[in-house]
């Protein structure tokens, strides 16, 4: 089996600047990976390019088989992203969203309904429309798409981000289940307790390549420097 | 690609009809360009009535502005955009999508409008065939070259200025050929219309062809 995620000196440019300059990354279908560093150090830059959203200009990237740079279309189909932004459209109601991404994903819609029971957006809020949601309900309806839409690569940018206590289990909740359903997940946070309770692997982002941590304490020294 | 141009026209709509933009902006601006114009030449009704064409067609490549950039900013939004390209859409399928949506507003306005230079310009509308047929295909080529403005100019800051500067040099063959058949039709002539209709047919499918290969590249830029 392919690996999820394996890039080779990958360079990701914003702007004129290396925001990945020359990282190496193999993630390996089914594992779960937590991401940690410091503020800018191009966790969700890294994201991005593993979605396709960002060019990889230089070296190798491929994601579950695919090649980024030359097939970025045939990643995208199998890749969910939760980043900082959620996707929706403020016009359309909690339930239109979700339909509309799971349709455009050529995904089935049977799984809307459980979906949204699970992340707590039944009943009046489904048909509200996303412009009026708090920040958290958005980040709900953002991870509903992905419950219903069950993709084989999830990245995670700051999951628990705005998201009150009980949507924090949840979220890892999600995780679990959809590592153990076979999918690769891929976590980029702060939350280095959380984080550690859902992964031993843990990699970190700083000055453009990835590497292993070396301990918890080192993530922690790591985090506190970009604090 | 038809399925995504369905998907993404049908979204589009709903956005439209849920947020009542084009109702409420839209479709009032374009009224007040014709009224503006008519407070401007009302001292000479046989001016006003000659040129009720050429009007009309610039209230729609005005509106057409709007609609356009209405389209392209609900994309901008909490990074809808990304959403599309993180689908798998077709980026063919979203550029029919959002060229049909765009085109479904503007023959609602142009209806509307159609109506506005009877009852403020006194113009007789004659050469139904005609008057039709522009509309369709002009409005087709109005959308498609829209569309295109609207996403190379999307990524970029300065897009509301942007647009215009884009679309109307496009534009303005259209607003000629359409403003020409338009005469044509009203003078009982609708025979010399058809030419202009040709070439507003050629102009819509060069630019529905060009669209669906390049909005794809146009969209990864953004």
């Amino acid at each position: 089996m392919a690996p999820a995620i394996r890039m080779h000196r990958a360079v990701v440019l914003l702007g004129r600047f290396p925001a990945l300059a020359g990282a190496d990354l193999l993630v390996e279908a089914g594992e779960v990976v937590h991401l940690s560093g410091p503020n800018g150090a191009g966790k969700s830059t890294l994201l991005r390019a593993c979605a396709g959203l960002v060019p990889v200009v230089e070296g190798e990237a491929e994601i579950l088989g695919h090649d980024l740079r030359r097939h970025p279309r045939a990643a995208r189909r199998r890749v969910g992203l939760l980043g900082h932004a959620t996707f929706l459209y403020d016009d359309l109601t909690v339930e239109d969203n979700v339909l509309f991404a799971l349709r455009a994903a050529g995904a089935g819609t049977a799984a809307v309904e459980a979906a949204l029971v699970r992340l707590g957006l039944s009943g009046r809020l489904r048909g509200v429309a996303a412009g009026r949601l708090s920040a958290g309900q958005r980040r709900r309806v953002a991870l509903a798409v992905l419950e219903a839409r069950r993709p084989e690569l999830w990245l995670l940018d700051e999951p628990h981000a705005g998201i009150d206590a009980a949507g924090r289990d949840l979220v890892d909740e999600l995780v679990l289940e959809a590592a153990a359903a076979g999918a690769t997940v891929v976590i980029a946070s702060h939350e280095l307790e959380r984080a550690a309770a859902l992964t031993p692997r843990m990699l970190v982002v700083s000055g453009g390549s990835v590497t292993p941590a070396a301990s918890p304490g080192t993530l922690a020294n790591t985090a506190a420097a970009g604090a | 690609m038809l399925r995504d141009a369905l998907l993404v026209g049908a979204k589009d709509l709903r956005v439209e009809v849920r947020s009542r933009v084009a109702l409420n902006q839209v479709a009032p601006f374009a009224v007040l360009v014709l009224v503006l114009f008519a407070f401007a030449l009302d001292p000479d009704r046989g001016l006003l009535a000659s040129a009720a064409p050429g009007l009309y067609w610039i209230a729609v490549t005005f509106s057409a502005l709007l609609a356009i950039q209405r389209s392209f900013a609900v994309e901008a939004a909490d990074g809808a955009r990304d959403g599309l390209r993180l689908s798998g859409l077709d980026p063919a399928g979203i550029f029919l999508g959002k060229a049909a949506a765009i085109a479904g507003q503007l023959l609602v306005l142009e209806v509307l409008l159609g109506v506005g230079v009877v009852v403020l310009y006194g113009t007789e509308l004659r050469g139904g065939t005609v008057l039709a047929l522009t509309c369709l295909a002009a409005t087709a080529g109005l959308a498609a070259a829209g569309t295109l403005a609207g996403v190379l100019a999307a990524g970029l800051r300065v897009r509301e200025t942007l647009l215009p500067l884009l679309l109307v040099p496009v534009a303005a063959p259209v607003v000629l050929a359409a403003t020409k058949a338009w005469e044509a039709a009203l003078d009982g002539q609708s025979d010399q219309g058809w030419p202009w209709l040709r070439l507003l047919g050629a102009f819509a499918a060069v630019y529905v062809a060009f669209g669906v290969v390049a909005f794809g590249p146009l969209l990864e830029e953004a």
